[in-house]
């Protein structure tokens, strides 16, 4: 197997506050090979795009990586300087942010930022930076680009928006993509345009992607494993077949049961019911345990680390073997 | 025709932006001023009761077709009637005010960043005068924090302590805190993992079906638009293109352009089948495409196609603008 582009190693994130010390994160590990993408679904606030702001180094404060490594192409980055990180992110990784609005500037145009973006990273001129930047916004779906190129983000739909975080992340043509939630404000059509760009880009230049987002069906058709993320840590790992078709970890069939049909109405739908644990109130032994159907004594009291569960990883007692019979 | 089971009405909506270059720059270029038609002559309406989902590509004027509902935006033509009142007399008195609320799109634009999340969800009941006294409130509070699945807890944190979807559920528990009749939703679920959606969307039908709400619901993600829509529009470059009953557009999609946007919905089922995305260019909303506007992009378009705007007319229960589909030629 060719050497991962990103691996990360037991990664624990903390938020010291008055109250005591928040756990965000605690043991995630997963790597990423060349040209893989790996999707990342999970409960709303399970530490999903907290884990993506470890790896490209913008941890809000007062939150900050309390155990663990990242390693690009082997080399460890999650103990880099400020200004070394910076040179990195944009040039190596490519960041696409859940909210589009904190990565525009509104004070420049869009044509203004991508071009700004190239020249950073790349050896081109401006007149040359200009004519890539109409390219992207064409490459991302913004019709008459080149008549648009000199809007300002304010005048762009939220979807266009999302479209021009995309270009900015591509532009410089990083090794690694970390992708928050890309495509939630876009059309179906242009999401499947988007998500071709990407994966051509994977196929092609051999980029690795780590793709957040809560959309099954673009999890279906991008992702080749996919992570699922559930109080902090990884409750399952496994390739994309397995995991969305057979789950082998209780929330993650909670999470597949609850996907609205697109075949027919249902007056209710499916949901899990009760709430993720908050951080100062996760429950001993298995996180998941109040609200899973499958509860058993142990799961109270130990915490299951990821272990084989046949097709897939899951942190789930109900796949311990005991290591007599291994 | 007057209809009493009318709740909310929009008529002939317009809006146009200037999105002209800087004056200087424009007359160094001989440029003339861009006028953006984001909505262009949009009408519905919706019973009381009842939910109408607005769908269609990035773009095409949904958010700003909300806007205009709420009266966030100005309409540069056209009304919107809310209760049988012009909504601009609506909205001048505030005891009308509480009655329509909108979720926004972008929930991190619409939350007050130095406000505890209590404060931002009790302040419609406290302006409005829905519960009396400070225990009252705060347990109001809790409730609506409770129903949108976080914790009463959480009231003492700050939006920033909060992902991306557990701030989209702040602005939805914020907006349902002053009992709104009508609620505009514009994107409510997207940033929001399955479950938790599945968990607002069964709160927004039983609050329909308890307590009447009507509800303008915005989504580009289509199985959602199916749970939870009695009809949908279709909206192309700032027109509705098609108006029908949810399940006859899901059903028998009789607008070219509503049978591609169905083509492209992404395959949950893995068999391999690659997902058609509208062909052709999205055409700019400055310079829309003379006659149908779908035109470049239409297997079906002919001269007529080219040269004439199709208007919005009854095709059995559906309301389609589509000269192939009026002459019989749609199949
Ligand atoms: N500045 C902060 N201080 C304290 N807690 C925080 C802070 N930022 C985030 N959190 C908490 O960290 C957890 C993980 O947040 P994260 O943004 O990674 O969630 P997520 O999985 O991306 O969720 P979503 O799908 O809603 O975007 C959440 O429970 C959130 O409340
Ligand atoms: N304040 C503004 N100034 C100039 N143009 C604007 C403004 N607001 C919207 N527009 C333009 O109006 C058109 C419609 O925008 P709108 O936000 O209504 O689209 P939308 O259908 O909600 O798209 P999305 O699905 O991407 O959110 C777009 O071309 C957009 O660029
Ligand atoms: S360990 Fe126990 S509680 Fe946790 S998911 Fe497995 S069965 Fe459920
Ligand atoms: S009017 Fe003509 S171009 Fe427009 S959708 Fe119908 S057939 Fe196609
Ligand atoms: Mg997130
Ligand atoms: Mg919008």
């Amino acid at each position: 197997m060719p050497n991962p582009i990103l691996e990360v190693r037991d990664l624990r994130v903390e938020f010291p506050t008055r109250r005591g010390t928040l756990v965000a994160l605690d043991s995630v590990s997963f790597a990423i090979q060349p040209g893989e993408v790996l999707g990342v679904v999970g409960e709303s606030g399970a530490g999903k795009s907290m884990t993506g702001a470890a790896i490209i180094g913008l941890l809000e404060p007062p939150g900050r990586i309390a155990g663990g490594q990242i390693l690009l192409e082997g080399r460890r980055i999650d103990n880099l300087r400020y200004e070394q990180m910076r040179r990195i992110r944009g040039r190596e990784i490519g960041a696409i942010f859940q909210d589009p609005l904190t990565t525009l500037n509104p004070l420049y145009t869009v044509g203004d930022q991508l071009a700004e973006t190239m020249l950073t990273h790349l050896p081109i001129r401006p007149a040359e930076a200009k004519r890539r930047a109409i390219e992207w916004l064409e490459l991302v779906g913004i019709p008459a680009a080149a008549q648009r190129v000199d809007s300002y983000p304010h005048e762009f739909s939220g979807g266009m928006r999302q479209r021009v975080v995309i270009a900015l992340a591509l532009c410089a043509e990083p090794k690694l993509i970390v992708a928050d939630e890309p495509t939630t404000a876009l059309d179906v059509s242009i999401q499947a345009q988007i998500i071709a760009l990407l994966k051509r880009l994977a196929r092609e230049k051999g980029t690795a992607m780590m793709l957040v987002t809560h959309d099954m069906g673009v999890i279906a058709e991008t992702a080749d494993r996919v992570a699922v993320m559930y109080a902090g840590r990884i409750a399952e790992i496994g390739p994309v077949r397995d995991v969305v078709k057979a789950p082998r970890h209780p929330y993650t069939a909670g999470l597949m049961a609850s996907i609205p049909p697109l075949d027919r109405r249902v007056e209710r739908l499916a949901q899990i019911d009760g709430a993720m644990p908050r951080l100062s109130a996760i429950p001993q032994g298995c996180a998941y345990h109040p609200r899973c159907p499958k509860v058993f004594s142990r799961c109270a009291v130990d915490r299951p680390e990821l272990m084989d569960a046949g097709t897939t990883d899951a942190a789930c007692w109900l796949h311990y073997k005991s290591p007599a019979h291994a | 025709m007057p209809d009493a089971a009318v709740f909310v009405e929009a008529q002939d909506l317009v809006r146009h932006f200037d999105v002209s270059r800087p004056i200087l720059q424009r007359l160094a270029v001989r440029e003339g001023k861009r006028i953006l038609r984001a909505v262009d002559g949009i009408s519905f309406t919706i019973p009381k009761g009842t939910t109408l989902s607005l769908v269609g590509e990035s773009g095409c004027g949904k958010s700003t077709v909300a806007r205009m509902m709420v009266g966030l935006y100005g309409t540069t033509s056209g009304h919107v009637l809310f209760d049988g009142r012009d909504l601009k007399q609506a909205r001048a008195a505030s005891d009308q005010r509480r009655r329509l609320q909108m979720i926004f799109q972008d929930p991190y634009a619409s939350l007050n960043p130095r406000w505890r999340v209590a404060d931002i969800v009790a302040e419609p009941i406290r302006a409005f005068g829905l519960a009396q006294g400070r225990d009252a409130v705060l347990a109001r509070v809790a409730e609506l924090l409770t129903q949108v699945g976080l914790s009463p807890l959480d009231g003492q944190k700050f939006p920033h302590e909060f992902s991306g979807g557990q701030r989209q559920r702040i602005s939805i528990a914020r907006a349902l805190s002053s009992n709104p009749e009508f609620l505009v939703c514009d994107e409510p679920t997207s940033a929001l993992d399955v479950s938790v959606q599945a968990q607002i969307l069964n709160l927004m039908k039983d609050l329909q079906r308890r307590l009447g709400l009507t509800y303008l619901f915005i989504s580009h993600n289509l199985a959602v638009v199916r749970q939870v829509s009695d009809r949908i529009g279709v909206m192309y470059l700032g027109r509705l293109v098609e108006l029908a009953p949810a399940e006859t557009l899901f059903t028998i999609p009789r607008h070219p352009y509503t049978r591609a946007l169905m083509e492209a919905i992404p395959d949950l089922e893995m068999t391999g089948r690659t997902r058609i995305p509208v062909g052709g260019e999205v055409p700019s909303p400055i310079t829309p495409p003379p006659g149908c506007a779908f035109h470049p992009r239409c297997p079906l378009a002919n001269d007529r196609c080219r040269r004439e705007r199709p208007e919005l007319l009854a095709a059995e229960a559906t309301m389609v603008a589509c000269h192939a589909v009026q002459e019989g030629r749609a199949g």
